[in-house]
């Protein structure tokens, strides 16, 4: 008797009692349907969870300086300058995980007036257009500053909603002029508002200004950042206060400049942003600049790094792992209802050995070995699940759409929780089956001939 | 060579410490061909006797040979082939599959015999053999949409289906009034007629009389009837 022969008969024999079969299926159904649910929502989540975080720039980073030593004292972050504008652009040329860089020149007291209205913006930065790319902000009204005006430190802006409110009274602020320490800037666009972040910043009360400009005007050689270390890497006073066009220090000639390593001071950034090519290659692109920092600035194997690295991708895995933890744990309390289910298919396999004694023994008597009264009520089990599998898959996805339609949560189909379903509730029927069977099995053709 | 041999047959059951005897040594022959009517009072061992006949039940000591082969021990996949292809039964209470065709009642027993046959081939042998009993035009019916004659039929149809050499009937007109059972015993007069050797359970002298030779037993003894027919001569 080959196997397609006893699953019609399985079929045959699961017809001739329909609502017993069905209530036996109900189990695996909900079963089934559950862990389809569970695992579409779940993945649908994390999904959007992900792209979320991929809108924040999962695929970003910040550059911060190192942590600076001295004689045993550490200093907190920022207290060294170690960020040069060329070490951004060394990043962007060598790195081929890195595909956009800007620096960074911040400033947190600066004062803007504009009118009789005046602010202090939560945050100033200065940074090269690539920035709005690398945090994926947009632009509401007007435009960006583009590369050439910070080539030129060109006295032009762009401010947050929180500004415009504040400074402008909600009125388009575009083309008007700003002062900013004592600074005239040109308003030449409006972010769209963003909102609070996650740590409840607000992110709206900014403004951005080309970094040039934000050194050149602004920060200077602002107290208490990075600018205002005492190094003593430079002591020539044109590095310091440079004055175009006037030479008051005798010229050094090339073999002078080539002995002595210099960095002139008024260039340190404060932070370098960074943006990989593709969010999973954050992690490769920390590891590029990292080796690539630590060889421009001559660091040797027992040197510590002396800057920081900081990359969305540590929130990105703790999320992921948190989505995943709670996926498992529904797909367990699932996977429980499933075994609750086989329970129900064994209890009624053994019913319906006891009630088909009679038929049992007469196919034995006709000739049915043990093992074909196994198979036939072990693939009647296995029928069974599977039906009830099947049915579950539909249930299960049709309930995800449900949900997706009703209260709007993202769902996405997954094509392996389907085979798996599959798999799980054969298996079901052949570990809850065999039981039944195998009793079934065993039986005494005589005196299951004679069972009333 | 005799078709079934029985030498020195036993059968106990146990009953606490101490056994039941229900055979005590049962020895007989039966050729091909016969058409024999097992006799006896209740509790005479004729249903035990059946039983190992049938390869349903095993002995508890004694040998017996289907056409020369040693059954009464053998494994138990030996003896469920025999009973597919070399036995047909017809029981007291027909044993139909309920909700299920008379033709798919027939056809039962082929989904166990080796080297199957296609299912379409399958159900022209159903029909021959429900054509061969008569009700061909009965295929699709339920057994609880038939009389009790006509379910005995497919029962009678079904024991044929793999063209055994012997059919064993246990009670065959037990369940049927007077003028059915006298249609069935016609049958197997007609079966018998073809060269199939049957052999009836039965306590009714009417239906003892179809057979040709008659064995009683009592006690688990065969009292009379050993060396008729075949051996008799």
């Amino acid at each position: 008797m080959n196997v397609f022969d006893t699953v019609v008969m399985a079929l045959i024999s699961l017809r001739r009692n329909p609502t017993r079969t069905l209530l036996t299926m109900l189990g695996i159904i909900i079963g089934i349907g559950a862990v389809i649910t569970m695992m579409e929502i779940g993945k649908g989540s994390s999904t959007a969870i992900r792209t979320t975080i991929e809108r924040m720039g999962a695929g970003s980073g910040i550059i911060y300086p190192g942590v600076r030593r001295v004689a045993g004292i550490r200093a907190g972050t920022n207290s060294w300058a170690s960020l040069l504008p060329a070490d951004a652009e060394a990043i962007l040329r060598e790195c081929p995980s890195v595909s956009l860089v800007s620096p960074i020149v911040r400033s947190s007291t600066a004062q803007a007036i504009f009118g009789s209205e005046n602010w202090i913006p939560n945050q100033m930065y200065g940074v090269s257009p690539s920035f709005f790319a690398i945090r994926d902000w947009e632009i509401a009204e007007g435009r960006f500053f583009s590369e050439r005006e910070v080539d030129r430190n060109a006295r032009v802006c762009v401010v947050g909603a929180t500004i415009v409110r504040e400074l402008f009274g909600g009125v388009s602020p575009v083309d008007c002029e700003l002062r900013i320490n004592n600074s005239s800037f040109k308003v030449i666009g409006v972010l769209k508002s963003k909102g609070a972040n996650m740590m409840g910043t607000d992110e709206d009360d900014v403004i951005l200004m080309p970094w040039t400009t934000m050194r050149m005007r602004i920060t200077g050689l602002r107290s208490g950042s990075a600018t205002s270390t005492k190094s003593t890497l430079s002591s020539r006073p044109g590095d310091r206060y440079p004055v175009s066009g006037v030479a008051l220090y005798p010229e050094q000639d090339a073999s002078m400049t080539e002995d002595k390593l210099v960095f002139p001071k008024f260039t340190y950034i404060d932070h370098i942003a960074f943006s990989a090519v593709a969010p999973d290659k954050v992690d490769a692109a920390t590891a590029e600049i990292t080796a690539l920092l630590r060889e421009r600035h001559a660091l040797v194997a027992a040197q510590d790094d002396d800057f920081r690295i900081r990359s969305a991708s540590d929130f990105m895995k703790m999320m992921d792992k948190t989505s995943t933890l709670m996926n498992n744990l529904l797909l367990g309390v699932a996977l429980l209802s499933l075994v609750v289910g086989g329970v129900g298919i064994m209890n009624i396999m053994l019913v319906s050995v006891t009630e088909r004694t009679r038929e049992i023994g007469l196919r034995m008597a006709v000739g049915a070995r043990s093992r074909d009264i196994l198979k036939q009520f072990l693939i009647e089990a296995v029928v069974m699940c599977v039906l009830g599998g099947i049915i579950g898959i539909l249930a299960g996805h049709g309930t995800a759409l449900l949900i997706e339609s009703q209260l709007g949560w993202p769902i996405e189909s997954s094509p392996a929780a389907v085979f798996a379903a599959f798999a799980v509730s054969a298996s079901i029927g052949m570990v809850f089956g065999f039981y039944p069977a195998w009793k079934a099995s065993q039986l005494d053709p005589i005196e299951a001939l004679r069972y009333e | 060579m005799a078709l079934i041999e029985l030498r020195d047959i036993t059968k106990n059951y146990p009953l606490g410490d101490d056994f039941i005897s229900v055979l005590n040594g049962v020895s007989l022959e039966i050729e091909p061909g016969e058409y024999v009517a097992l006799m006896g009072a209740s509790g005479s061992g004729k249903s035990t006797l059946m039983n190992i006949l049938g390869c349903l039940d095993r002995p508890s000591g004694g040998d017996y040979f289907f056409d020369g082969v040693e059954l009464g021990r053998a494994d138990g996949d030996l003896r469920a082939g025999i009973r597919n292809r070399k036995i047909g039964f017809v029981f007291q209470s027909f044993n139909l599959l309920p909700r299920t065709s008379a033709l798919e009642n027939v056809i039962m027993p082929l989904a166990y015999t080796a080297g199957s046959l296609s299912r379409s081939e399958r159900r022209k042998r159903g029909m021959a053999a429900l054509e061969a009993v008569g009700i061909a035009d009965r295929s699709e019916h339920h057994p609880s949409q038939l009389s009790g004659g006509q379910q005995q039929r497919v029962a009678i149809a079904r024991a044929l289906i793999n063209r055994p050499p012997v059919i064993f009937a246990d009670e065959p007109t037990g369940n049927l009034d007077s003028h059915t059972s006298v249609e069935v015993m016609n049958l197997f007069q007609q079966l018998n007629a073809d060269g199939i050797t049957v052999i009836l359970v039965t306590h009714s002298q009417a239906i003892a009389r179809y057979a040709r030779r008659t064995i009683c037993m009592s006690d688990g003894r065969i009292v009379s009837g050993l060396f008729e027919g075949g051996l008799a001569q």
